[in-house]
């Protein structure tokens, strides 16, 4: 179990402030969801945490900067699902799983026994055994989606960054992937932190929500302060209703324009 | 998968036997020399424990007729076999690194900067060179390799940074466009030389002595050690840059040591070959469809396979219309075309 302390960040692209001043605590096991409008500076948050872009500032990982730790050190507590995942067609299942094993493996040293047994327990866990096998460029988009998130896993990252993970998936393999999620953070204690396009979605499976509007963090706090109707409608510029369901679950559905 | 890695050692295995019965054969063939089958024999009685006072194996063959196959035919085999290797193995590590499966160290400019090299040398110093002790030809295309892929290197990454591969491949047409251009524009002037520069161009492994062996060796060596080292990073490549680093890969520095030692390799071999085509491109993709795409298995792979593909394509070259030499650059793409071809083929239908 790891938390996350972000403190102060800011990640500048030339002139432009993609992120800025962005401080906040992911307490260790929980979800943070991460929502605003296409450029708000989510996917680059989330780039900063797995090292991709430079930044000022801190990310804190149990008590020590992720800056000061090797380059394998960090990729051995931070998983990034990116979201428009590279899947080689002639790989298989397997092998794409035994990626996530690279942070563990030495300059000039290969896989061992106990990398490709790690990654036949992901496997069999995922109940992905029928599709090991075959060759990702064969698979459904969920079935590569579910080898994504088993990679992730195989990293045995206690950290998952998940960029809009399912914005190519149907509505019910959508569900599927964030339930696959939501059990593997319950089970391994996995700190969660995923940008989302789809509000109901973000709200159901969110510990605490942040909305970001043009790098900076306008709201953030529990589902129900997040996503209310003025304040989607401030920054987003839709027209919505926010509905609360019996069992707690708040669901935003988008209205027509009134002619 | 258990079936998977276990076939991966059986394969290598089979395609170091097939590069020796090659080898075998590639020393078979040519004009004079002992009958065919005593040559395996005499090869095999040289090794310490199969000869005399061992297995007592014994060819009949005499010193005349072993110094044909010593001295002319095996350097020109082994020649063959470490050219093919090095020029199929920058292949395989240029696709990978670049993600591409249009490139090899040609494409920088490798093959382009020689060609220029050898051009400058034959036109500026021309017949006079045969008095020299060293003859400047490999060297200068060696060098001229070599200078022409770290020019292009410099330009992509000043521009493109690490980020964008495709940076470098474009700097790369440019520089092989310029270099082009520059040795046109020089033979152009100097007609006469145009024949011999011509027959570098080509490629041949005629001359092939024990000396060539030994100059390409240190590089051919040092290369190969480095590639095979780095092939399971190729493998983390292949889900991009981006990926790769967030799985703790240095992308940028792996790129830059593969690209150097695939370059190495093929600038020696180049200098001493001249340009070979066909090989670098075509036979990864034989051994990716015959052994699949991991380059835990293509890279091995690439090696044996290219260096017996090499020899074998040799072989009609010098008896087709002994005791002419058709040219090897012209023998890799008659013979590999098609049998790429029918691969390609044979792999869609099974699939």
């Amino acid at each position: 179990m790891s938390s996350v302390e972000f403190q102060h960040l800011n990640v500048e692209y030339g002139r432009r402030t993609v992120v800025r001043d962005f401080s906040m605590v992911v307490p260790a096991g929980s979800w943070l969801g991460l929502i605003g409008p296409n450029g708000a500076g989510k996917s680059t948050l989330l780039r900063s945490v797995a090292g991709l872009v430079k930044y000022s500032g801190d990310v804190i990982v149990d008590g020590s900067s992720l800056s000061l730790r090797s380059r394998s050190r960090r990729a051995s507590l931070v998983a990034y699902v990116p979201q428009e995942p590279i899947l080689p067609d002639e790989m298989t299942g397997r092998e794409y799983v035994l990626l996530g094993r690279t942070p563990h493996i030495g300059y000039f040293g290969h896989p061992t026994k106990n990398d490709r047994a790690m990654v036949d327990d992901v496997i069999g866990r995922l109940g992905l055994d029928g599709i090991a096998t075959r060759e990702l460029g064969v698979l459904s988009g969920g079935e590569r989606q579910r080898l994504v998130i088993a990679r992730a896993l195989a990293t045995e990252a206690p950290i998952l960054l998940l960029d809009e993970p399912t914005s190519a998936l149907d509505i019910g393999h959508q569900q599927q992937a964030f339930e696959l999620v939501e059990r593997l953070r319950r089970e391994h204690g996995l700190t969660v932190i995923s940008a989302m396009h789809d509000l109901t979605l973000a709200g159901m499976y969110s510990d605490r929500l942040a909305l970001l509007h043009e790098g900076t963090v306008v709201s953030h706090g529990s589902v129900e302060d997040v996503l209310s109707a003025e304040t989607l409608a401030e920054f987003y510029g839709v027209r919505v209703t926010v509905h609360r369901e019996a069992d707690g679950t708040v669901v935003v559905i988008p209205r027509r324009e009134q002619l | 998968m258990t079936e998977q890695r276990r076939a991966i050692p059986t394969k290598v295995v089979l395609s170091v036997l097939v590069l020796v019965v090659v080898a075998c054969a590639g020393a078979m063939t040519g004009p004079a020399g002992p009958d065919w089958w005593r040559i395996p024999l005499a090869l095999a009685e040289r090794i310490p424990g199969l000869g005399e006072g061992g297995l007592g194996i014994a060819s009949g063959v005499t010193e005349r007729e072993w110094s044909i196959i010593w001295d002319i035919r095996m350097p020109r085999v082994v020649l063959a076999g470490i050219v093919g290797a090095t020029l199929s193995l920058g292949g395989a590590s240029y696709q990978g690194v670049f993600r591409n499966p249009l490139v090899d160290p040609y494409l920088l400019g490798a093959a382009a900067g020689g060609g220029l090299g050898a051009t400058i040398v034959i036109t500026t110093i021309g017949s006079d060179r045969l008095d020299w002790p060293v003859d400047p030809v490999p060297l200068i295309a060696f060098l001229f390799a070599l200078g022409t892929v770290a020019v292009t290197y410099l330009v992509g990454a000043s521009f493109g940074g690490m980020r964008t591969s495709s940076t470098l491949v474009l700097a790369g047409v440019a520089m092989v466009s310029l270099t082009t251009a520059i040795q046109t524009f020089i033979l152009q002037r100097n007609s006469d030389v145009v024949r011999e520069v011509y027959n570098w161009i080509l490629g041949r492994l005629a001359t092939a002595s024990w000396g060539d062996v030994v100059l390409v060796s240190p590089y051919v060596v040092l290369s190969t050690a480095v590639l095979l080292f780095h092939r399971r990073h190729l493998d983390v490549l292949r889900v991009g840059d981006e990926e790769a680093t967030a799985l703790g890969i240095p992308v940028g520095r792996v790129r830059l040591t593969v690209v150097v030692a695939a370059t190495l390799g093929t600038a020696a071999v180049v200098a001493v070959s001249g340009l070979i085509g066909f090989v670098g491109l075509v036979v990864p993709h034989m051994v990716r469809l015959m052994a699949g795409s991991s380059y835990r298995v293509v890279i091995p792979l690439a090696i044996t396979v290219g260096g017996a593909f090499l020899i074998l394509a040799d072989i009609p070259g010098r008896t087709l219309s002994s005791p002419a030499e058709v040219p090897i650059g012209v023998v890799t793409a008659f013979i590999g075309a098609p049998f790429f071809i029918i691969l390609l083929r044979t792999r869609q239908v099974s699939r």
